[in-house]
C-alpha cells in the first residue's frame, strides 16, 4: 500500500464508527463483534452473501435499530444521505418527482433543479413518482440523498436491477461526488467479485468481518473466494482472463480478492483453514 | 338573530374542513380502521363521562386520546397483527360502553344520537369546540406538513433524514382522536371515518399534489355537508347519513370523471 495514502487516511476525520457490534435475531447470531470506521473522502464497499448481516449492520449504522451490544459513534451533526434499495410509494398519494424531492429536509427549489440537472433527470420533475422506471427511480432516490448535503452517503445495492450502462454511469459519478463534496461513501452489494474500482476498502461480511482490503488485485489467488462455495474458481485455477477483459472494457469495475483464513460450515460454525 | 340552521351548517362545514387534510393523511397512511376504532371506543368515553359527570365533549376527547396512545403502544410491543388488534379493541370497547351504560337505570341517553349523530342539536358551545379544535388541528398539520408527508412516504427514510417520526405519528394519532371526538355529534360514531375517508378518496383522481388533494378533500367534504343538509331538510332524512350519502355520490362522480378522462 502506498504509504502517503496511509498518512492521508489517518488525518481524515472519522464520520462514523462502530465497535463490538453484536446482533441476534431469535437464536441466530447475525452480527458478531463488528468493528468498523468510515472516514471523510473514503469509499467503502460492504459485500457479503444473502443473510450475511449486511442489512442489519446498515440499519444499525443508520440508527434505525439498536445493536444488542456494542456502540456506534457518529461525528457531531453528521448528515447521512441514504439511498434505499427500493421504495414503493402508494398510488393513493399524488406525488411528483419534484414534490418528492422537496420532502428532503432543507430542500429548496433551486437545489432540487440543480441535482435533477446534474443527474440528467430534469424531464422527470413533474412525473408522478409511481410511473418511473427502476433506473429513473434510482436516480431520483440518489438525488434525494444528495439534497440533504450529506457528509456520508449510503447506497444500498445501488446497481441491482440497473443495466450495465447505468451501472457504469453511477460508478463514474460516485468518485466525482466524493471529490466534490468530500463525503464518505458506503456501498452495499451482494456481488462478491466485482466492486467499484474507486473503492478504497472492501469489507467482506458474513456475520463477522471475514476479510477486508483494497480491491485492485485483478490477478487471482488460488484461495480466491473459497468461502462462498464457488468451487469453479478452484477448478479453473487461473480465472483472470475474463476478469482482465472486464477491467479493460469497464474501468469503473474492479475485482476483489478474498483472503480468508476460515470457512463457514453449513451449521453456522466457523472453522479455521490455516495450514 | 341567528337562523336555527346556521349553527349546524357552520359546524358541519368546520368538521368537513378539518377532515380534508387529516382524512388525506388517514388514507395515505392506511389509518382508516384506526379512526373506526377510536370512534367505537368513544362510546366508552361517553359512559365514563356520565359516570364521572364530566363535560361530554371533554370526556370524549380524553377517552379517544387515551385509546389512541394505547393503540400506538400496543402496535409496537405486541406480536398481534395490527388489524386484529384494532378489531378486538374496536368492538370490545363499543360493547363495554353499551354494557356499562345499561347499568344506569336513571340515565337515559339517546344512543341513536351518538351512533348516527345529530347535527341539528349542535349548540354554540359545540361550535366553539369545533372552531378551536379545528384551528389547532389545521395549524399543527400545516406546521408539521413536510415531516408528516416525508414519514408517510417512508418512515425509515424520514427517520434517517432526522424527522421526529415517532413524535409525528403520535401527534397525528392524537389529532385524529380530537377530530373524532368533536365530530361525533355531527355524523356519529358509525360514520366518522366515512367523513374522513370518502372526500379524500374522491379528491385523489383530481389532484396532482398532496396539498391539492388535502384542500380538495375539504372542499368536497363541505359540498357534501351542504348537499346532505339540503337533502335532509327537503326529504326529512337523518342529517348525518345524508351527508355521507352525498359524499359517496361525489366519490362516484369523481371516479366516473377519472375513467372518462382516461
Amino acid at each position: 500500500m502506498n504509504p502517503d495514502l496511509a498518512v492521508v487516511k489517518t488525518e481524515a476525520e472519522v464520520l462514523i464508527s462502530a465497535s463490538g457490534i453484536n446482533q441476534t435475531w431469535g437464536n441466530r447470531h447475525v452480527l458478531q463483534n463488528i468493528d468498523l470506521a468510515i472516514s471523510e473522502n473514503e469509499i467503502v464497499t460492504i459485500i457479503g452473501p444473502n443473510g450475511c448481516g449486511k442489512s442489519s449492520l446498515l440499519r444499525i449504522l443508520l440508527g434505525l435499530n439498536a445493536p444488542d451490544s456494542g456502540k456506534v459513534t457518529r461525528r457531531k451533526g453528521l448528515r447521512i444521505g441514504y439511498m434505499p434499495q427500493k421504495l414503493r410509494i402508494d398510488d393513493r398519494l399524488p406525488l411528483s418527482v419534484a414534490g418528492f424531492l422537496m420532502l428532503a429536509p432543507g430542500a429548496r427549489k433551486q437545489r432540487v433543479a440543480e441535482w435533477l440537472e446534474r443527474l440528467s433527470i430534469t424531464a422527470l420533475a413533474e412525473q408522478p413518482v409511481q410511473r418511473l422506471s427502476g433506473g429513473e427511480w434510482q436516480r431520483v432516490l440518489l438525488a434525494r440523498a444528495l439534497l440533504i448535503e450529506p457528509h456520508l452517503l449510503v447506497l444500498d445495492e445501488p446497481v441491482q436491477g440497473v443495466d450495465i450502462q447505468g451501472q457504469r454511469e453511477l460508478y463514474q459519478l460516485l468518485p466525482e461526488l466524493r471529490n466534490e463534496l468530500g463525503c464518505g461513501i458506503v456501498l452495499v452489494s451482494h456481488d462478491l467479485h466485482l466492486v467499484m474500482a474507486q473503492t478504497d476498502r472492501v469489507i467482506c461480511l458474513n456475520g463477522h468481518v471475514c476479510c477486508s482490503g483494497h480491491p485492485d488485485q485483478v490477478s487471482i489467488s488460488p484461495e480466491y473466494n473459497s468461502l462462498f462455495g464457488h468451487e469453479k474458481s478452484h477448478q479453473h485455477g487461473q480465472h483472470d482472463v475474463p476478469l482482465a477483459l472486464t477491467s479493460e472494457l469497464a474501468p469503473e469495475l474492479a475485482h476483489y480478492t478474498h483472503h480468508h483464513d476460515h470457512k463457514h460450515c453449513t451449521d453456522g460454525h466457523i472453522e479455521g483453514t490455516k495450514e | 338573530m341567528i337562523s336555527w340552521w346556521l349553527l349546524p351548517l357552520f359546524a358541519g362545514l368546520g368538521v368537513a374542513g378539518i377532515a380534508g387534510p387529516l382524512g388525506s393523511l388517514v388514507v395515505w397512511r392506511r389509518l382508516a380502521f384506526f379512526g373506526d376504532t377510536l370512534a367505537h371506543g368513544a362510546l366508552l368515553g361517553i359512559t365514563l363521562g356520565i359516570l364521572f359527570d364530566l363535560h361530554l365533549t371533554l370526556a370524549l376527547i380524553l377517552s379517544c386520546s387515551m385509546l389512541a396512545l394505547i393503540l400506538l403502544k400496543l402496535d409496537k410491543y405486541t406480536g398481534i397483527a395490527s388489524d386484529t388488534l384494532l378489531g378486538i379493541l374496536s368492538h370490545s370497547s363499543l360493547a363495554i360502553g353499551l354494557v356499562v351504560l345499561s347499568f344506569f337505570d336513571n340515565v337515559r341517553i339517546d344512543l341513536m344520537a351518538y351512533l348516527f349523530g345529530d347535527l341539528l342539536a349542535v349548540n354554540q358551545t359545540d361550535l366553539l369546540w369545533i372552531l378551536i379544535g379545528g384551528l389547532l388541528v389545521v395549524g399543527l398539520l400545516i406546521w408539521q406538513w413536510r415531516g408528516l408527508l416525508a414519514s408517510t412516504v417512508s418512515e425509515e427514510l424520514a427517520a434517517i433524514d432526522g424527522y421526529p417520526v415517532r413524535r409525528l405519528k403520535a401527534m397525528l394519532v392524537l389529532l385524529l382522536a380530537l377530530v373524532v371526538a368533536i365530530s361525533m355529534k355531527i355524523v356519529g360514531v358509525l360514520l366518522i371515518s366515512a367523513l374522513l375517508i370518502i372526500p379524500a378518496a374522491a379528491a385523489r383522481p383530481l389532484a396532482k399534489s398532496p396539498e391539492k388533494m388535502a384542500i380538495l378533500a375539504s372542499v368536497i367534504g363541505m359540498i357534501s355537508v351542504c348537499a346532505g343538509m339540503a337533502f335532509s331538510f327537503i326529504w326529512d332524512t337523518p342529517t348525518g347519513p345524508s351527508i355521507v350519502v352525498s359524499a359517496a355520490g361525489l366519490f362516484v362522480m369523481s371516479q366516473v370523471f377519472n375513467s372518462v378522462r382516461k
